[in-house]
């Protein structure tokens, strides 16, 4: 015990007997500058020398709304789509024993592995009027490629391993006797999957529908190919920096930049809130 | 509601768990499972709980066959080990869980989920801690709200599964007491797994003795631990020393001199004797008797325990004397059980 007095607010927490604090806690600050902070400074810093008006300009520019709106639309809607299906499939990869279960969780793993830019080139070709998938979607009047329809599809194959790596662990830690008890009690399935299991893996879907959307909104390789890249219709924010690089307009692109970095600072701040809510209840 | 085992029998991959298991327990009664691991008492509650099936065999509630029925129609309380509280809803959700999930023709109303939650609660004594999650309470106050949700649902039987094995000692013999006094208030007929001998024998009216997927014996606390019916029973409830005897004419012999018991109903042959370590009297002289030296004595609380070589240093038996006694410094002692039994070799 510290003899100092308890003072309101921030204080370190006494660290434990086992050196190494000062070592590893140093360590890890030097290298989050150096990685994280000191780039992302340098972007907001380049931004900053656009002055208020223009970046006002840039921010308010009917393109550059339109491909922050797709972008984070199309992530949103995507990490949603993977929240039930990536839940499913973790469930099923979990709970059941089947032949080819080892293949299948394997393949989980491919959209990590996978350049993205083959798979947008699969995709596309699938889902492209006269591909497989879109040839068969076509007469119904369904058009995925060159629609934001396909950048969401694109988001949701990237996004998958996300939502299924996060639910898994938590899914197999589920006690069976959890269920017992909720069956003992008079529960139907259907009750004790809604009211009793789902309920527990809420902080893991968050957590997954989170890193989906995060790599949704920055990704780039795979919607290009898929997207067709039209102005106000598909054009994500990505690609609207990358057109500013090569117009060489850097103070756009970086204006750009920052406000999806703001953005997505603000949105893994809520879901964050949401998830420390809910671990202090029951973590 | 009575409960009632007819011929049950339990196999897991072809390995049987029970064999064959019949037990009829009365309304009301509170009984014990009590066996080492591996005995079969977990599953036989599981079996009555629903929660597995008999591979043969059936279980009666009252003169209802409840073979068939699904867990939820069976409408029993069960309090695991490790409590299986549902972690994301407070103390007082945990509790109205089985009520809000009945069909909504039988399901009370909300408030009324909540009267009865701490009502509940106060007969566990946590008043006050509705709002709780599971998280914020120490294991033992997780059981008693383990407990008032199984009671919730006003369950035909309650089954607990080593209800206090993850708990500490102290905690332990206080909610033991504590379940006694719920028992008598409530009436329930509870029935719980244990394999701690001394949780089963204050608490249960009955003592269900169970080894290799068998039952032993059953009985009060009184008849499991005065006349034991099996070796297994002997050696398993409370402390014991055995012998290996021979038994010839209706005598008890150890080597080739008669001890001095009687047993004029078993048929020659070997046999082993059991006995209690205190039940003994200690002789002077030895014409019946057994006699061995002193190989260890040590002190346990307020006696002393010696263990005796007999017949040369090939068994040793543990008796229990007086602290003061001279004998715990002889080298030779007397001595002759007060109670005992010999059973037949065959029967072990």
């Amino acid at each position: 015990m510290t003899s100092a007095p308890a003072k309101a607010g921030w204080r370190f927490r006494q660290p434990s007997v086992i050196p190494g604090f000062g070592l590893t806690l140093g360590f890890s600050l030097a290298y989050l500058t150096l990685i994280i902070l000191i780039p992302l400074s340098g972007l907001v810093w380049r931004s900053a020398s656009l002055g208020w008006t223009d970046f006002w300009a840039i921010a308010t520019d009917r393109r550059t709304v339109k491909a922050l709106e797709i972008s984070f639309g199309t992530a949103f809607i995507a990490a949603a789509v993977n929240v039930v299906f990536g839940t499913i499939v973790a469930w099923v990869l979990v709970r059941y024993r089947f032949p080819g279960r080892r293949v299948i969780d394997a393949m989980v793993d491919l959209p990590f592995a996978l350049p993205t830019a083959v798979a947008g080139i699969a995709l596309t070709t699938l889902y492209s009027p006269k591909g497989w998938m879109g040839s068969l979607l076509a007469p119904l009047g369904i058009k995925v490629a060159y629609t934001p329809l396909g950048i969401v599809i694109a988001l949701i194959f990237i996004g998958l391993p996300f939502v299924v790596r996060t639910v898994q662990p938590i899914i197999e830690e589920i006690d069976k006797e959890v269920e017992e008890a909720a069956a003992t009690l008079g529960a139907n399935r259907f009750q004790t999957i809604f009211l009793v299991l789902f309920p527990g893996l809420a902080p893991a879907v968050i957590t997954g529908f989170a890193l989906a959307f995060a790599r949704g909104v920055g990704e780039y390789g795979s919607v290009i190919f898929i997207a067709g890249n039209l102005p106000y219709i598909s054009e994500i924010a990505p690609l609207l920096i990358v057109i500013r690089l090569e117009e060489y307009d850097y103070a756009a692109a970086t204006a750009i930049a920052t406000i999806m970095l703001a953005l997505s600072f603000l949105m893994l701040l809520v879901i964050n809130l949401i998830q420390s809510r809910t671990r202090k209840r029951y973590g | 509601m009575e409960v009632r085992v007819s011929n049950v029998r339990k196999e897991f991959d072809r390995f049987p768990a029970l064999r064959d298991v019949s037990l009829d327990i009365r309304s009301g009664e509170l009984i014990a499972l009590l066996g080492p691991s591996g005995s079969g008492k977990t599953t036989l509650l599981r079996l009555i709980a629903g929660l597995e099936r008999p591979t043969r065999g059936t279980i009666f509630f009252g003169d209802e066959d409840a073979s068939n029925r699904t867990i939820q129609e069976r409408n029993v309380g069960f309090v695991f080990q490790h409590y299986a509280l549902f972690r994301h809803m407070t103390v007082a959700d945990n509790i109205g869980f089985g009520l809000k999930v009945r069909p909504s023709a039988k399901r009370p109303t909300k408030a009324e989920i909540r009267r009865r939650a701490s009502e509940l609660l106060d007969l566990v004594q946590l008043s006050g801690l509705e709002k709780r999650y599971p998280a914020q309470l120490s294991g033992g106050q997780r059981q008693r709200v383990a407990l008032a949700r199984a009671m919730a649902i006003e369950p035909r039987v309650l089954l607990l599964d080593e209800p206090f094995g993850a708990l500490d000692a102290q905690v332990r013999r206080e909610l033991r007491r504590w379940l006694r006094e719920i028992h008598d208030a409530t009436g329930h007929t509870t029935i719980f797994v244990t394999h701690d001998q001394e949780e089963a024998l204050e608490l249960a009216d009955r003592v269900v003795v169970m080894s290799q997927g068998r039952i032993e014996q059953i009985g009060t606390a009184d008849e499991v631990y005065d006349t034991p019916n099996s070796p297994f029973v002997y050696g398993f409830i409370g402390e014991s020393s055995s012998l290996p005897v021979k038994v010839e004419d209706g005598q008890v012999w150890i080597s080739d001199r008669p001890i001095g018991l009687a047993a004029p109903d078993l048929p020659d042959g070997e046999a082993t004797l059991y006995f209690r370590p205190h039940d003994i009297e200690l002789l002077d002289e030895c014409n019946g008797c057994i006699a061995g030296t002193v190989a260890a004595s040590r002190r346990v609380a307020g006696t002393r325990r010696v263990e005796l070589e007999i017949g040369g240093g090939r068994e040793r038996v543990e008796i229990e004397l007086p602290v003061g006694h001279p004998a715990a410094q002889k080298s030779r002692v007397a001595f002759r059980p007060k109670r005992w039994k010999v059973f037949p070799k065959m029967a072990e």
